[in-house]
């Protein structure tokens, strides 16, 4: 590890505060223009701080140095291949940073009067119609943050229309193959979870689906394609089971990325929907977000979503309606991630009605192009034809002494970014590769020549697995060791931290 | 498509080695009752030079505050962003990366992190900070579900004077969870509620400044929590923090806060983030990401997500949040931002913010009809003034003028009807000030 360290250490990776030097400043403000106050006079003794403030002592050539250090520690989209599956690691755009960056997009307070952005509530209020025509929903709500913020807010409106029609019920039905998400959101809105199995198929086993119905049902959460990639092909069957036990159908939208054009969560049956618009519309990932997870309704729903809605008046002009009586409350401040949403619209823009289409196309043309080519070595589960993704299992690497783990820490010496491992829970030794459609045929292609000569070393080099990878800024870190003995905080000293409690 | 790398030759020979003529095939699974049949109904496609004409032209209908002088506050505030922050924070390896599952190449976004955690925790005088929550609101909804959590109680308490923005969306998060927020009436004081409750709540919640502009002494209220076995959680603005002493040496358990006045822009509320921080015998309960500090084979120092027994993809309906993607950018534009300013720069920021609010709201209370609405207590940038007639006429004559003016409190809470909140920031010049006041002079 020797770019871009400017001569620190590099026997670790270097902080910021390894670089605080007292009486250093990054940053100089103006000088007053009024006159100064005394605001430990102002504040009093009781009130005024006393505590440092804990941060550090940097001139801006040493900040922009460390954090350019930081970011060539780090592989992202631009860096290279990135099928990372479930999580849509497609190209971004740069435009649409352009478009998220125009001051009058931009430098906007939340709380101007509408009369002063027309412009932006228009193109607030064409995503909504443009995301309820894709997800076939007809009223859609932008305020949620993120896919998982998504979900409990659909939740809670299935929750309240059920309670609307005057009946309470407690579970909510659950697929095996479920993101983490779903039975995490399940449960914060204090509903039971109950799990239904998948079939020798890999889809919702639907005589368990059957079984497990009944009038405490209040709905099932699905993603379609689910988690293992394979389209759920009885879905209307399924959608007529839980709607004649009198609950109601969630699309987790996560995996939307495969449908664009072709289908539609309204038409399969679902009543609510998210869509992640990092994922599906190509919002940068941002090292973990932020996301956007507007939600869709059918219109018996729409009296429930989250206030303030867009209203337009006789004249044309949009304000918000905030009077709202059946609403299920606010999820987020004030209209969600509106900055996630433009660059969101301007890729829909850019591709159009047929362009969209030819994204799932190509994410489905990638990814079963990808699992034919990995197939003598790698098998998926279930033989049968993938949507956006797929998922390898790996349990004969596993009985050549190969984890998963070890093929994916391998893959990073071939400078890829490993696909998710150990999931989903229902595969062994899983491993759930999605190529994007912004990957060429010759990424894809190294990219199995990669994995067909990681197989071939498990035999022939099993050490090269084992100690990988190796040429990364640090090895394999010890897990078990932070997680025994948290060092969650900087300290002076570098040993681990002081008890601060109260 | 322009995104698309695809030649017609790639598509035919990657079809071919599938013994396919066509992708259509591959959406056999699709039942055709549900295939849409016709193509969406959406805009596009645009070339990117079209794109960029017609985003201009819609970003030109809006007044931002580059052209209007604002004084709108509300967790909102129109900051100056030193050039370096988004410089760093757009770079590609930082933006397009993900959640740091693969530790050996994510070492810059865990290394933001636990440089993030740390000066969260030097802010906010408690022991632990999590990776980023989505907002200041929602991670006051969290704080309660902890509270509720960690105390098998129902009931969170929490002050009126809390951004309404948070008490509304803590409202959606507690009751979704079978409890209730208690908030004290319209001519009650939070110690009068507190002195009438029946019930003993999982926690106290207050706001530090509150809405009213209001600095308190927090450290009765740890005091009257903790003695009912009850968690006192406090939600703070950051740059505040640098002038006053922090709820965590207050005897807070919790303190959570709206990162926005760190470094990130206003972008009509989003994307922003939420700060979340405990004491030590709560780490545990942390929602969503938290990274920590370890080694690998050679001993060499690194960084990994930790704890992760308390998370949704591990722990499933037992996880302590369901939140999975944070605002990790937004928590890297306050890193950078934070690292920039340093503890002088952030103090300069708070007491020039402070010093230019008070400059304006002493003269605009030695008009007729404008007093302070909390005069109890000291304020520091951000204040409630009473004012002489509707809110909404003194706004519309002020934004006649080229001037965003205070936030009409009657719109957040009939209680506060004919408040105007004001907000000052270390950018508004002594000159935008003599505006404002001039201004309110001439109305009516």
């Amino acid at each position: 590890m020797a770019v871009g360290t400017d001569g620190q250490q590099a026997d670790r990776t270097p902080l910021i505060y390894d670089r605080s030097h007292p009486g250093r400043r990054g940053v100089r403000l103006p000088a007053p223009d009024v006159p100064a106050l005394d605001e430990a006079a102002l504040l009093g003794p009781a009130l005024a701080r006393t505590t440092p403030l804990g941060l550090p002592e940097v001139a801006e050539n040493d900040v922009v140095r460390h954090y350019t250090a930081l970011s060539q520690m780090n592989y992202g989209v631009d860096t290279g291949f990135y099928p990372l599956g479930s999580c849509t690691m497609k190209y971004n755009p740069k435009v649409n940073e352009w478009v998220a960056a125009l001051p009058g997009f931009q430098r906007i307070h939340p709380l101007q009067p509408e009369s002063t952005v027309p412009g932006l509530l228009e193109l607030l209020a064409s995503m909504e119609s443009i995301l309820g025509e894709i997800s076939g929903m007809d009223a859609v709500t932008l305020q949620p943050a993120a896919g998982a913020q998504g979900e409990f807010t659909g939740v809670l409106l299935m929750r309240a229309l059920i309670r609307a029609r005057g009946e309470e019920r407690h579970t909510l039905i659950i697929p095996d193959s479920a993101h983490g998400t779903n039975p995490a959101t399940a449960a914060m809105a204090g509903y039971g979870v109950a799990v239904v199995p998948s079939n020798v198929r890999g889809g919702v086993d639907l005589a368990a689906l059957r079984g497990l119905v009944n009038g405490d049902t209040a709905g099932l959460m699905l993603t379609n394609p689910n988690t293992l990639g394979l389209f759920e092909d009885e879905i209307l069957e399924i959608a007529d089971v839980v709607h004649s036990a009198g609950g109601l159908l969630y699309y987790d939208g996560a995996n939307a990325n495969a449908i664009l054009g072709e289908v539609r969560p309204g038409d399969m049956g679902f009543d609510v929907v998210h869509l992640n618009l990092h994922k599906t519309f190509s919002t940068p990932h941002g090292g973990g977000g932020p996301g956007s997870g507007p939600v869709g309704v059918k219109a018996v729903l729409e009296p429930f979503l989250p206030g303030p809605r867009l209203q337009r008046a006789p004249s044309g002009a949009l304000s918000w309606d905030d009077n709202r009586p059946q609403s299920i409350g606010k999820v987020r401040s004030y209209y969600g991630n509106v900055g996630i949403v433009l660059r969101a619209l301007a890729y829909i823009l850019s591709h159009g009605p047929d362009g969209l289409r030819e994204v799932a196309h190509t994410a489905v043309l990638n990814a079963n192009y990808l699992r034919a080519r990995l197939a003598d070595r790698y098998p998926t589960r279930y033989d049968r034809s993938v949507m956006h993704e797929f998922v390898l299992t790996l349990a004969s690497q596993k009985e050549r002494g190969a984890s998963a783990l070890d093929v994916a820490k391998r893959l990073i010496d071939y400078g890829v970014y490993p696909p998710t491992v150990y999931f989903p829970l229902v595969v062994k030794e899983a491993l759930m590769v999605e190529p994007t459609e912004t990957e060429s045929k010759e990424t894809l292609d190294r990219f199995a020549d990669a994995l067909a000569a990681i197989d071939q070393e498990i035999d022939a080099s099993p050490e090269a697995l084992k100690t990988a990878p190796h040429h990364t800024p640090v090895g394999r870190l010890d897990e078990a060791e932070a997680a025994r003995h948290p060092n969650i905080r900087w300290s002076a000293g570098g040993g681990p931290p002081e008890s601060t409690g109260p | 498509m322009r995104y698309i790398p695809h030649t017609a030759e790639d598509r035919a020979a990657m079809l071919a080695a599938l013994g396919m003529s066509d992708t259509l095939s591959l959406f056999d699974d699709i039942p055709a009752a549900a295939r849409m049949g016709r193509p969406l109904r959406v805009p596009g496609p645009l070339t990117e030079m079209e794109l960029q004409a017609a985003m201009r032209r819609d970003a030109a209908k809006n007044r931002s505050v580059e052209d209007l002088v604002c004084f709108l506050g509300g967790q909102f505030y129109d900051r100056f962003i030193p050039a370096a922050v988004g410089a760093l924070a757009g770079r590609g390896e930082f933006a397009t990366s993900y959640t740091p599952y693969q530790p050996e190449l994510s070492q810059g976004t865990l290394g933001v992190i636990y440089e993030f955690q740390s000066m969260m925790v030097g802010l906010t005088g408690l022991a632990a900070a999590q990776a980023s929550m989505y907002d200041g609101a929602s991670a006051v909804a969290e704080a309660a579900l902890l509270a509720m959590d960690a105390t098998h109680r129902l009931t969170i308490v929490m002050d009126r004077a809390v951004f309404p923005e948070s008490r509304q969306v803590a409202v959606t998060y507690v009751t979704a969870r079978g409890g209730r927020v208690v908030v004290p009436a319209p001519d009650q004081s939070l110690d009068e509620l507190l002195a009438s409750l029946v019930e003993t709540p999982a926690a106290v919640v207050v706001q530090q400044p509150d809405v009213l502009g209001r600095v308190r002494d927090l450290r009765p209220l740890a005091a009257w929590a903790h003695e009912r076995g009850a968690l006192a959680i406090a939600a703070a603005d950051p740059v505040a923090l640098a002038l006053i002493e922090p709820p965590g040496r207050m005897g807070f358990d919790v303190v959570v806060g709206e990162g926005q006045p760190l470094g990130s822009g206003l972008q009509y509320g989003g994307p922003t983030f939420g700060f979340f921080c405990v004491q030590d015998a709560l780490v545990r309960r942390l929602p969503g990401r938290v990274v920590g500090a370890t080694h690998d084979g050679s001993h060499k120092r690194g960084y990994v997500l930790t704890l992760q027994a308390r998370e949704q993809h591990i722990r499933r309906e037992r996880a302590t949040s369901n939140i999975c993607s944070n605002h990790s950018l937004n928590a890297l534009q306050a890193t950078i931002y934070l690292a920039l300013l340093g503890p002088e720069g952030l103090r300069e920021v708070a007491r020039l913010s402070t010093a230019k609010a008070h400059y304006v709201v002493d003269r605009l209370t030695a008009l007729p009809g404008f007093r302070r609405m909390a005069p109890e207590a000291p304020y520091l940038y951000e204040v409630a003034l009473r004012v002489p007639g509707s809110v909404a006429d003194l706004n519309r004559h002020l934004l006649d003028r080229g001037i965003l003016g205070g936030w009409d409190m009657g719109r957040w809470d009939r209680a506060w009807a004919g408040g105007w909140q004001l907000a000052v920031t270390e950018q508004r010049t002594r000159a935008e000030l003599d505006q404002l006041v001039e201004a309110v002079a001439a109305w009516r």
